[in-house]
């Protein structure tokens, strides 16, 4: 017999090893995220999978889950507190969705939609940051990087590059890429890399692919994340 | 998210008592409520938008009468009961315009996508406004003799685009580039009728 | 600014790779040296450095750009750095700071045009209690007024070379004003590791649990358990259990050296004058738990110490108390080896510091699993506290049971206090644990009556004059040793505000809830300070401290807003005397913001302000 949590009352199956993310992706239940994706390594650095587990606040993507473990995730307080994380990663970047070819099918902007975000609610930083058009056929546009590390994860695990990395601290972090020159078309990055397919917001865009797909047909036009990701309905 | 299955097109008398900052109720069914619209750094297009209601817009006016808008070519907001803000606020008129909104709408609502995060105008915040300037007027297709221009007619630039709830408080936000006129339509009938006003998920977007 | 030829980076480069090796945990200490020499770390070193260690360029490049000492840029040949605390901003520091900038034609946070001078502000750098104090090229200054500023001016304007200057601006003295087990009774080198021997290590480690001596880092984890944990800690790794030595994994001990916790000075201390008695406590770690090698994490604000202390090091191996067979015992070699760090507070946390070890990035890992199955490289792993070895070195000497005799139950033994802020007496106290605040307060010859104490530095707690008779213990006021007196009339909110632009600093920027919460509570408490400030940006900063509070991903960013939580709690009206308005105030100064079209325009009418 297979162990068990408690997600919001539902009990959950778990297997050694997985942690509490896991577990609810594979029963189908919903933990808004954004640094996670099960492809890769967890990470646990967007804070918005943030679970209650017997008391404690926990990253349910990096946590392991433990037998008997009660876990709280979609309540009124967790979910204010994810619309707020979610209004920082708007205000700390310059995330203007008309502008972006990735609006109607980002990740950021669908949490959003999904927690009710009708404003950014916190004064906006506007912060200086820079394009890179560099290379033939992906687009680096920092204005909407929101330090999640799948792309920096998906060229060290997949496809064994290095293409990305972080450098700075704090409110000064920032994408930085594997050259000298500092820019992307100096790197090995070819568009057949999985880093530049794995990016959540339109911070990595493919070249000549934007607008494809017209309004109404995008994947959370009438869809939420919740059911892109659970492959479930909502209610 | 919505439960309002069984609204019919206008509730009348008009506003009830509602919470927070909703519109204050109606002395009479017969007084209509006030409201004032503009645009500030914005494209027009929620007003646009706006106008999409088509032939709901008869049964509006039935309930509503305009104060300031570019559909009355009011110059100046009077006491009103609804203000609905489009665009952010990029020079020093903005600033006079929004804060008289502020002063006469009892409830103030930041509509589309520059109201409410600077928008595509906020795009220019990356640039020095020196190099604006620079390449506006003393670069290509400038003026014939290449000055900036200093007429104090002309409203002053701030050094960046900001969003309106920045400069004053703001009650409800109604996002979208532009917000469809569905959801226009939702908004107004909630916030008319006393509602907390809330939007279906289809009609939320950023885009 | 200075250019570096490709051949020139080549020659300054070679020299120092070939001393510190191929292993890639030496790329800080690398680019620690290559800044000093370049006064900037140059694109063409990157390249060179990453592939020496075969790492990719955009690590180092990350590495790099985390570490506050560390510049792509050049920064001036003369590089001050002004220590930032709230003790040294107590002192004069602003004004200071200012005043040789004006001497020396520069701009805070810019280099001289000729690239000579730059003069910038850095988080605290652990002499509160004989400041105001600054680096000069890494080295300590202490006791700055407007005399030693001109003198400082001098030498600069006739480019003396820093180790030329006059010792006594370096003088750091201790300050000890109470001792007691720790500083108060000597110990004789080797007492602690003879007395391990003899008693042999599972009896030692029984010795430290009967102590119930508790981490005197501030989170008073209780340190035999750590060790027990890391003695019976299997190391795997994808592809099975790690055996380096012996069936068993290599495990390391590590002294945490990195005081970063602004107003913390005890470590600075026991390491220049009681070096021995922490590298002894290390030691008889390693004996218990089984380790071979051992790091001592010095931050990199305490770089002077670093000649003498591997002087002690030198001298202990010579005495065979450090190396192979010690003490002729043929089944115990452990040796030390010194790193340091490079101006990022985070890494006092105990993960970041290990990642920092590897020469990474100090970026807090994911726990579990905990260093002490989980450590530096994959191994089990202790980290403790200059001040946790130092006690149970003595614990080895003389015993468990004499130690859980002195303090209180709960929080045995003594515990060294660094005192600052408005006392007569600042420097270092050491008390048994239970020791009141006041009690502490009257030592020292606190000015006047006090308003307030800080107690454990900015991510500690804020006390008011009511609660002066509470205990510095772990049941009630736990601490990592800081104690910042405040008399009455100090601006208690500019003391919040400069915690808040702190945490902001240090923020190591992984998780959204510090990385983002921690500059919005330091743009409000500017905007606060400047008088913009309303009711609701009150409120704004308690729903930032929840958030701050509940979903940070490690200690900094959940204490970052315990200073403003604790002077909206206690000293509210500190608080409310700054706003001038109690409705709507926007968000920036609207007049400011139109300065620059005002100045392109040449415009000053009317409708050129707001």
């Amino acid at each position: 017999m297979s162990k068990t949590i408690t997600i919001d009352g539902l009990a959950v199956p778990f297997q050694e090893g997985q942690t509490i993310m896991d577990a609810a992706l594979v029963s189908g239940v919903y933990i808004p995220h954004l640094c996670h994706n099960p492809e890769f390594k967890p990470h646990g650095s967007c804070k918005l999978c943030t679970v209650n587990v017997n008391g404690r606040n926990v990253a349910s993507c990096t946590m392991p889950a433990v037998e008997g473990q009660q876990v709280l995730s979609d309540i009124a307080e967790l979910n204010a507190d994810r619309l707020a994380l979610t209004q920082m990663l708007f205000v700390e970047g310059n995330h203007l969705c008309p502008a972006c070819e990735k609006t109607g099918n980002c990740q950021l902007q669908a949490v959003a939609y999904y927690l009710g975000m009708m404003s950014p609610h916190y004064n906006h930083f506007y912060p200086q940051r820079e394009a890179d058009a560099s290379h033939p056929d992906v687009m680096l546009d920092r204005n909407r990087c929101i330090y999640c590390e799948l792309c920096v994860r998906a060229s060290r695990e997949v496809d064994g590059k290095n293409v990305f990395g972080l450098s700075g601290r704090g409110i000064k972090t920032l994408l930085v890429v594997n050259s000298a020159s500092g820019l992307l078309g100096d790197t090995d990055l070819a568009v057949t890399d999985k880093a530049a397919h794995v990016c959540p917001t339109g911070a990595i865009l493919i070249k000549r692919h934007g607008y494809a797909v017209p309004i109404g047909q995008r994947v959370f036009d009438h869809i939420t994340i919740k059911e892109v990701q659970t492959g479930g309905s909502d209610e | 998210m919505s439960e309002n299955s069984d609204r019919s097109p206008l509730p009348n008398p008009l506003p009830q008592a509602g919470e927070g900052a909703a519109v204050s109720p109606a002395c009479d069914a017969l007084k209509k409520t006030r409201i004032a619209t503009c645009s500030l750094a914005g494209c027009f297009g929620c007003h646009m938008s706006f106008l999409d209601i088509d032939e709901r817009l008869f049964g509006l006016i039935e309930l509503v009468e305009f104060d300031r808008s570019p559909l009355t070519d009011i110059k100046h907001c009077g006491p009103c009961d609804i203000g609905l803000v489009e665009g952010g606020v990029c020079n020093a008129e903005n600033v006079h315009v929004l804060k008289e909104f502020r002063k006469n709408c009892k409830v103030l609502v930041a509509i589309g996508a520059c109201a409410i995060n600077g928008g595509v105008p906020a795009m220019r915040n990356n640039i020095d406004l020196w190099d604006c300037f620079q390449e506006v007027y003393c670069y290509e297709g400038g003026l014939e003799c290449g000055q900036i221009p200093n007429d104090p007619e002309l409203p002053l630039p701030f050094d960046k685009v900001h969003p309106i709830y920045e400069v004053v408080k703001v009650d409800y936000f109604l996002p979208g580039c532009p917000p469809s006129g569905d959801a226009i339509w939702n908004f107004l009938t909630d916030l008319l009728s006393g509602r907390e006003p809330k939007l279906d998920y289809e009609m939320l977007h950023f885009d | 600014m200075q250019q570096f030829e490709f051949s020139d980076i080549s020659r300054i480069l070679t020299p120092i790779l070939a001393r510190h090796g191929g292993d890639a945990s030496r790329l800080l200490q690398v680019l620690l040296e290559v800044q000093d020499v370049c006064h900037f770390i140059p694109s063409k070193a990157i390249d060179l450095i990453a592939a020496h260690f075969g790492v990719p360029r955009v690590n180092v490049e990350g590495v790099v750009g985390f570490y506050s000492f560390l510049s792509t840029h050049p920064v001036g040949e003369y590089r001050l750095l002004f220590s930032g605390n709230i003790t040294d901003q107590m002192l004069g520091k602003d004004e200071l700071m200012q005043y040789l900038c004006n001497k020396l034609w520069v701009e805070p946070g810019k280099v001289s045009e000729d690239g000579l001078v730059s003069i910038a502000s850095t988080s605290c750098t652990g002499m509160c209690d004989q400041g105001p104090a600054a680096l000069i090229n890494g080295w300590p200054l202490t006791k700055l007024d407007h005399n030693r500023l001109d003198l400082i001016a001098e030498l600069i304007r006739s480019r003396k070379p820093v180790a030329d200057w006059p010792a006594m601006l370096f003088e750091v003295a201790d300050n000890i004003h109470r001792g007691d087990v720790l500083l108060g009774q000597p110990s004789e080198p080797g007492a602690a590791i003879r007395a391990t021997l003899a008693r042999g290590a599972k009896e030692t480690l029984a010795e430290v649990d009967k102590s119930n001596l508790r981490g005197r880092g501030g989170a008073g984890f209780k340190t035999a358990s750590k060790w027990s944990f890391c003695h019976a800690a299997i190391a795997e790794e994808e592809g099975g259990i790690i055996c380096d030595v012996g069936g068993h994994p290599e495990r390391f001990i590590v002294c945490n050296a990195d005081e970063g916790e602004p107003g913390t000075f005890k470590d600075r201390v026991l390491l220049n004058s009681y070096a021995d008695l922490v590298f002894e406590g290390m030691t008889v770690g390693a004996r218990v738990v089984g380790a071979s090698k051992g790091f001592l994490y010095l931050r990199g604000e305490y770089r002077y110490l670093l000649q003498q202390l591997e002087a002690v090091l030198k001298r202990r191996r010579e005495a065979g108390l450090l190396g192979e067979n010690i003490l002729g015992q043929t089944d115990f070699s452990f040796d030390i080896e010194i790193h340091l760090g490079a101006g990022a507070y985070i890494c006092g946390e105990e993960s970041a510091l290990i990642e920092s070890l590897e020469g990474k990035r100090g970026r807090p890992r994911n726990r579990p699993p905990f260093p002490v199955t989980y450590g530096y490289k994959g191994r089990p792993t202790v980290v403790d506290n200059v001040e946790t070895f130092a006690c149970a070195a003595k614990i080895a000497e003389k015993g468990g049971a004499w130690f859980a005799a002195i303090g209180t139950a709960q929080s045995t033994g003594t515990k060294l206090i660094s005192v600052s802020g408005d006392v007569a007496r600042p420097g270092i106290y050491e008390y048994p644990f239970g020791v009141t605040v006041s009690q502490i307060l009257d030592d020292c010859g606190a000015e006047g009556r006090s308003y307030a104490v800080q107690v454990s530095g900015p991510s500690g707690t804020t006390i008011s004059w009511k609660e002066f008779e509470r205990k510095i213990a772990f049941e009630d006021l736990p601490t990592a040793g800081a104690l910042m007196v405040f008399r009455r009339k100090r601006d208690l909110f500019q003391a919040a505000q400069n915690f808040a632009d702190f945490f902001a600093h240090e923020s190591c920027g992984f998780c959204t809830p510090c990385r983002v919460g921690t500059e919005l509570q330091k743009k409000i408490m500017s905007k606060i300070a400047s008088g913009y400030g309303t009711a609701s940006d009150l409120e704004e900063l308690k729903r930032l401290g929840h958030i701050l509070k509940t979903m940070s991903h490690c200690g900094l960013g959940s204490s970052a807003a315990n200073p403003v939580l604790d002077i909206l709690e206690k000293f509210p009206d500190m608080v409310e005397s700054k706003l001038k308005a109690f409705a709507f105030k926007p968000a920036f100064d609207l007049d400011g913001a139109l300065a620059t079209a005002r100045t392109i325009t040449g415009r000053d009418d009317d409708w050129a302000h707001l």
